[in-house]
């Protein structure tokens, strides 16, 4: 299974522009449960791209019937860059990885990806927002370095405030200083 | 332990407001510690005003009291054991005195028809015998609380000179579950009213400087994105909503402009834009981190965190742009900086050895020094008079608020049982 469970509704807005209109009041998100929430309540998911045409080494006929993002076999299946403490360098064993996103994304142009950067949660919200930013961009421009077009990416940060693991450990911070790969069809 | 150490703890009980309308959810009131204090404090008696039938509760003079306790410029002297003047005429002084009280309040609520109340109350000079302030006021029910913290504000000012911020409010984040609910409170963290409700992240509330909107950064579009929002009718539109995330957002003092963090061109930068959204110019170039802007009060300068020299220190920028100048020099982690009213002082986060403490900078001497014993302090805010600065920081494993004064010796803690409260920012 995925590691990371998306409701269908994800809206993207690629190109948000400064303003909208007065809204009304007091709002209940309108957007519906995060990422650790159940099954998604439209068909979406599984209604994505089909997975035909894809440019990657790995693929064989069997899965073209599916989606290979899907098929945990394909380095697609793989979502998250981790960093080191203090680094937004993507590390070498990421390069598989994200070449085969970049591939993917070259060969279907109308796919949106958005680079979700994360921070452990220490220190200051804001500060920790643009840390995550850092790692979102830093993987943003190792696909754009491939080939990417930019109108397909937005990296945007979670800093820290949806964390993979919530413990206060070592251990969970490494696990929360990442970026993470999610298509808009997601 | 000498006696300007004196410990006094105050703690609310539990009450449920019976004036807060039923749009409110049910909540427990937040409890109040005052720990430590001024080595000065004057000492008053908040005599118990003589109580009319129905009045709400907590009493009148418990809020008064628990006001002036929690600034740490007061030493609260029992009332108990002594006959409880009304009137000025009814004081026997010497008494009072011998009770070592140097000021006392004195007063009544009297219930009108139509259920309202008059409530008079007098400030005494103990040791001159005199009155200092005499106030009468005719309130609704729902008045009872906002006229308890104006005879504090009333109290505050007249005995130290400087005008009280009990009047004020407050805004903070709670997080009950996966629920997030931005709210605003009384200073003293009562009266809590839920004006966002989302389930997902809420972050960076800032009241602009006429109390009448909120700024705050919302995810429930699976991104952050800044939202200026109506406090009176609720109605709110995007500031700003660029590709990528946009965050931080800080009133300028004239309430017109703001400045946020968008990261539309790469990096996370600094950019002023108008509080409709339009007129957006960028401020800070490069591709470092600079986030978390702050106006000054003469809205000339914007003081930020930016990790440009290789590690967070705050920085100083002209608000019509220019060369930064670095402001923080000692630690390796300065972030989230904040400016008293009168410009004097900076206080921000500081890392040392682990420990994030709420730390003051004298501008004009450039010293620093700890006001905080917590080790998980974030986001200070000064108070509208610049006399406390309010805190977010982890006690027991939950978030909680606190005010600290600058001296550091009188912290207060303002938290709601079962809940996570974080985020907090001091408004008008």
């Amino acid at each position: 299974m995925n590691k990371i469970v998306w409701p269908a509704l994800l809206a993207l807005t690629l190109s948000a522009c400064g303003t909208t209109g007065s809204t009304p009041a007091t709002v209940e998100s309108r957007t519906g449960d995060g990422a650790t929430s159940g099954p998604a309540t439209s068909g979406t998911e599984t209604t994505g791209v089909a997975g035909t045409g894809v440019a990657g080494s790995a693929m064989d006929g069997s899965q073209a019937a599916g989606d290979p993002r899907k098929d945990p076999a394909s380095p697609l299946s793989k979502r998250s860059v981790h960093f080191d403490f203090d680094s937004f360098v993507v590390k070498d064993e990421y390069r598989p990885m994200l070449e085969a996103h970049a591939g993917y994304l070259m060969s279907k142009r109308d796919a949106r990806v958005i680079l979700q950067g994360n921070a452990d949660e220490r220190g200051s919200r804001e500060y920790n927002l643009a840390l995550g930013q850092k790692r979102a961009e830093a993987v943003r421009k190792a696909l754009a370095v491939l080939g990417v077009s930019e109108a397909q990416m937005e990296a945007i940060s979670f800093g820290e405030e949806k964390p993979r693991n919530e413990a206060d450990t070592e251990e969970a911070y490494a696990e929360n200083r990442r970026a993470d790969v999610v298509y808009g069809d997601e | 332990m000498p006696d300007s150490f004196l410990r006094t703890v105050l703690l609310f009980p539990l009450f449920l407001l019976s004036v807060l309308g039923a749009s409110f959810a049910a909540h427990a009131e937040m409890e109040i510690q005052v720990i430590g204090g001024a080595a000065n404090k004057i000492a008053i008696a908040v005599v118990p005003f003589q109580a009319a039938p129905g009045q709400p509760t907590p009493a009148l003079t418990q809020i008064v009291a628990d006001d002036l306790g929690r600034s740490g410029q007061f030493a609260m002297v029992a009332s108990g054991g002594a006959p409880q003047p009304v009137e000025p005429a009814q004081v026997d002084y010497a008494v009072w005195r011998g009770k070592g009280a140097e000021a006392m309040v004195i007063g009544q609520v009297v219930a009108l028809p139509g259920g309202r109340f008059e409530i008079r109350f007098r400030l005494l000079d103990v040791v001159k015998r005199t009155q200092i302030a005499g106030f009468s006021y005719t309130i609704a029910r729902g008045q009872w609380r906002a006229t308890a913290h104006q005879i504090a504000d009333i109290v505050y000012e007249k005995l130290t000179g400087v005008k009280g911020a009990f009047s004020s409010r407050i805004a903070y984040v709670q997080k009950q579950g996966r629920r997030f609910e931005l709210r605003v409170a009384d200073a003293d963290g009562q009266n809590p009213r839920t004006v966002v409700r989302s389930l997902e992240p809420l972050i960076s509330p800032m009241f602009s400087p006429d109390g009448a909107r909120i700024v705050y950064v919302s995810f429930e579009d699976k991104k952050p994105i800044v939202y200026v929002q109506s406090l009176s009718d609720g109605g709110r539109r995007k500031v700003a909503a660029f590709k990528g995330s946009n965050s931080a957002p800080a009133w300028a003092p004239d309430g017109k402009r703001m400045a946020v963090v968008l990261t539309r061109d790469g990096a996370s930068q600094i950019y002023l834009i108008n509080a409709d959204g339009s007129g957006l110019k960028r401020l800070t170039q490069g591709g470092n981190i600079d986030t978390e802007p702050v106006f000054s009060p003469d809205g000339q300068a914007i003081y930020f965190t930016s990790d440009r020299g290789g590690s967070p220190q705050i920085y100083r920028v002209a608000a019509s742009g220019g060369e930064p100048r670095r402001v923080s020099f000692s630690g390796s982690y300065n972030v989230s900086p904040t400016i008293s009213p009168d410009g004097r002082y900076l206080a921000y986060i500081s890392r040392e050895d682990g420990r994030f403490s709420v730390v003051l900078h004298e501008m004009a001497s450039g010293q620093v020094r700890v006001l905080t014993d917590t080790a998980r302090d974030e986001s200070p805010s000064f108070a509208p008079n610049g006399q406390a600065v309010l805190y977010a920081t982890v006690q027991g494993g939950r978030g909680i608020l606190g005010t600290v004064s600058l001296d550091g010796k009188t912290r207060a803690r303002l938290s709601e049982s079962g809940v996570d409260a974080r985020e907090p920012a001091w408004g008008p």
